[in-house]
């Protein structure tokens, strides 16, 4: 994966801002964040619960329930803007061009339906097949593409295990053959090793169709193994967002920082496990500087008051941090 | 005889608080009319199939293994929430695998009960102890903080909940002071804030304090904890293991920790039992199973853990499929279908715990022979 200018992205989204409004107020549960995806590449999506992952991930997709409203920013897929579409012209759009792979797969999947009618489904809707007849080829190929027997498409969703089920999943993903599939928290109900065989699943997926994947989890060590960048979130915006490396062995901002030690890491035994003392903001009671400043252990007089702006410390390395200022010459990207 | 020595179990420590002895428990599977009819043999869910293992007094023991080995099983087992199908549980040297939920009808029985005697005294002179005696010394930390709490419960109630159905404190004072107690040992301080909370009103990592807090307000001796961060976040997975951590230390409570994560075990737990299709096939000391897996399937589960450094992308060795039914065994050993190293006789022979290393058993042909 070459770098290149950022005119190669696949996706890219510009000062994206979703928020939700309900009787307590306004939650604003994404707020200016821009990222780029290349063909083929690989995006961790990394925060704690709540931090507005799936928000971000559902606006891409415009797909927010009722309450959500998306109040500013740019999602460009290949250079085509998807909030000035229309309705029609977004479901071509949605699981043609990019699709999603729900949280939860114990769930996500109609139980009194067969599996292999779930994801015809998806074919018959987006005209790739006449009837769910017709698409029983391709729901065959779907399936084995995924490794499970295509004689299996006739059994309902009891009939599979928590990792076929989750394969499934991926399957109806992958129905529309779209160039970005999003998988929002895929293996977080899984076992370990059933984790692995998704896991590379995924890799193997991405490798052979070219395919670019954002993969939406809580857990660093998970985004290691699999991701080219990562960014991390911290309630609704962008922390930090760089290659995997990086991330892992220079993080910049305290939060990152934190995650890493927050983690079991059998190699490094020694050490005891950190958490993160208090909790991620209230979305709507935010604090008035930096979201972070509250549970930061680096934070000064500057980040109670005032709030960071995104910025470029590295090319291709943007950290959200006051600590950054001091540092490194302002380059806003 | 020199093999038979070789091919036995290390022997465990003195002081025990939990001895579990060749435990079985199988669930049997309806025939159906046609089967009755037709006489076919009785087929039964092996869920724990001859597991033993030792907890010594302030000790914590993991055990790990994938979904479907029986580890959920055995804690129900231990807390007599499902009756064993043979094998022996022994709490603080004494039997209780078959004990009564209740007592019995007898008026010594309930005289020593309604006393308050029957836990003090030697349990064999009273025979009257009950499950749910043995319980007040036992308690379980269930998976899900968001399902195990009553929603419209306040914190308080759900901690003193215990407490009422013990009938263990006379006074309101006495509740208010028992459950203050146990929240703030479960880490929720000051307890005056949480006490009048709602289950909503709290993030994850608190529900499952207050969970804890529901178990410690008894005072047990042993807490056995089913996968009590699995449901949490990586951020606050670590306070609650910091904390299970802190009660050994300060109360000297035994813990078994239950998990599918050798990661989260790795860091606080003294010894590890790794479990495959309801049996122990590794069990020993945490940082000696981790550095030397013996047991193939140890090795795997080891492999597979995601390392948080892309700079040490390792080689996994990811098994193929998940574990088989607990209905038809495979023959021989249990984990030769997927085994990467199996050989001919693993089909035949059921290999036994042997001793790898002091205090350090593995159930593995190949581990046999080398020693």
């Amino acid at each position: 994966m070459a770098a290149q200018a950022p005119e190669a992205s696949l996706l890219e989204v510009r000062h994206l801002s979703t928020n939700f409004v309900s009787d307590e107020g306004v939650f604003r549960a994404v707020e200016d964040l821009s990222f780029h995806l290349k063909k083929g590449e690989s995006m961790g999506l990394v925060g704690e619960s709540g931090c507005g992952k799936t928000t971000a991930m559902l606006s891409l997709l415009r797909l927010l329930p009722a309450a959500g409203r998306i109040v500013a920013g740019e999602v460009l897929l290949e250079g085509r803007d998807l909030m000035e579409l229309d309705e029609a012209e977004m479901r071509a759009v949605r699981w043609r061009s990019m699709s999603m792979i729900f949280q939860g797969a114990m769930n996500a999947l109609n139980p009194v339906r067969p599996v292999g009618d779930q994801i015809g489904e998806a074919l018959v809707v987006h005209d790739l097949a006449p009837s769910l007849k017709a698409a029983t080829p391709r729901v065959t190929e779907l399936l084995e593409m995924v490794g499970i027997p295509g004689s299996r498409q006739s059994q309902f969703p009891h009939q599979y295990s928590g990792g076929m089920r989750q394969r499934a999943m991926i399957a109806m993903a992958l129905a529309c053959s779209p160039q970005i599939v999003i998988a929002d928290e895929p293996t977080t109900a899984l076992d370990v090793m059933i984790q692995a065989q998704i896991l590379e699943l995924l890799e193997r997926l991405q490798r052979e169709l070219g395919l670019a994947v954002i993969l939406v989890t809580h857990d660093l060590s998970v985004v290691a193994e699999l991701c080219h960048r990562v960014l991390v979130m911290y309630g609704g915006v962008l922390a930090e967002y760089s290659d995997v490396d990086s991330i892992f062995n220079e993080p910049l901002h305290p939060y990152t920082r934190r995650l890493l030690e927050a983690f079991p890491d059998l190699s490094r035994l020694e050490g005891k496990l950190v958490s993160i003392p208090g909790h991620p903001p209230r979305l709507n009671k935010l604090p008035p500087g930096c979201r972070f400043a509250p549970r930061c252990p680096e934070a000064f007089e500057r980040c109670r008051v005032e709030q960071p702006g995104v910025r470029q410390v590295r090319p291709g390395h943007w950290v959200t941090c006051h600590l950054m200022e001091e540092s490194a010459p302002n380059a806003h990207g | 005889m020199a093999e038979l020595a070789a091919s036995a179990p290390c022997v465990g420590q003195g002081d025990c608080i939990l001895e579990v002895e060749g435990l079985r428990m199988y669930f049997p599977l309806p025939r159906g009319l046609l089967g009755t009819l037709r006489n076919l043999p009785r087929r039964a869910v092996h869920a724990v199939d001859g597991v033993s293992f030792k907890l010594g007094r302030g000790e914590i023991l993991a055990l790990v293994g994938e979904s479907g080995c029986g580890k959920t099983t055995t804690a129900m087992t231990l807390m007599g929430l499902v009756g064993a199908t043979a094998g022996t549980i022994r709490f603080n040297g004494q039997d209780v695998t078959h004990l009564a939920e209740h007592p019995a009808r007898t008026a010594r029985a309930s005289i020593a009960a309604l006393n308050g005697q029957a836990h003090r005294r030697e349990p064999s002179v009273f025979p009257a102890i009950t499950m749910k005696r043995l319980r007040r010394q036992m308690q379980m930390v269930f998976q899900d903080p968001y399902e195990s709490l009553n929603p419209r419960v306040t914190v308080f109630e759900a901690v003193a909940e215990p407490l009422e159905v013990h009938a263990l404190t006379s006074s309101r004072e006495e509740k208010i002071e028992r459950v203050r107690q146990a929240l703030d040992d479960a880490g929720l301080t000051p307890p005056e804030d949480f006490m009048t909370r709602l289950p909503h009103e709290l993030s994850g990592g608190q529900r499952q304090r207050v969970v804890i807090a529901g178990a410690l307000v008894l005072e047990p001796v042993l807490l056995i904890a089913d996968e009590p961060v699995s449901m949490l976040d990586v951020s606050i997975r670590a306070e609650i293991l910091n904390l299970l951590d802190e009660l050994r230390s300060r109360r000297g409570i035994s813990i078994v920790y239950i998990t599918h994560d050798l990661g989260t075990a790795a860091y606080f737990t003294d010894r590890i039992a790794v479990m495959y299709l309801g049996r122990v096939v590794e069990i020993g000391p945490t940082r000696q199973v981790l550095a030397n897996p013996r047991h193939p399937y140890t090795k795997a589960l080891l492999s597979v853990i995601p390392v948080p450094n892309p700079r040490l992308r390792r080689h996994r060795m990811i098994l193929g499929g998940e574990t088989p039914n607990p209905i038809d065994l495979p023959s021989g050993c249990r984990f030769h279908p997927r085994c990467p190293v199996v050989f001919d006789r693993c089909t035949q022979t059921d290999p036994q715990l042997s001793c790898v290393e002091p205090e350090h058993d593995a159930a593995c042909l190949l581990v046999g022979r080398s020693t």
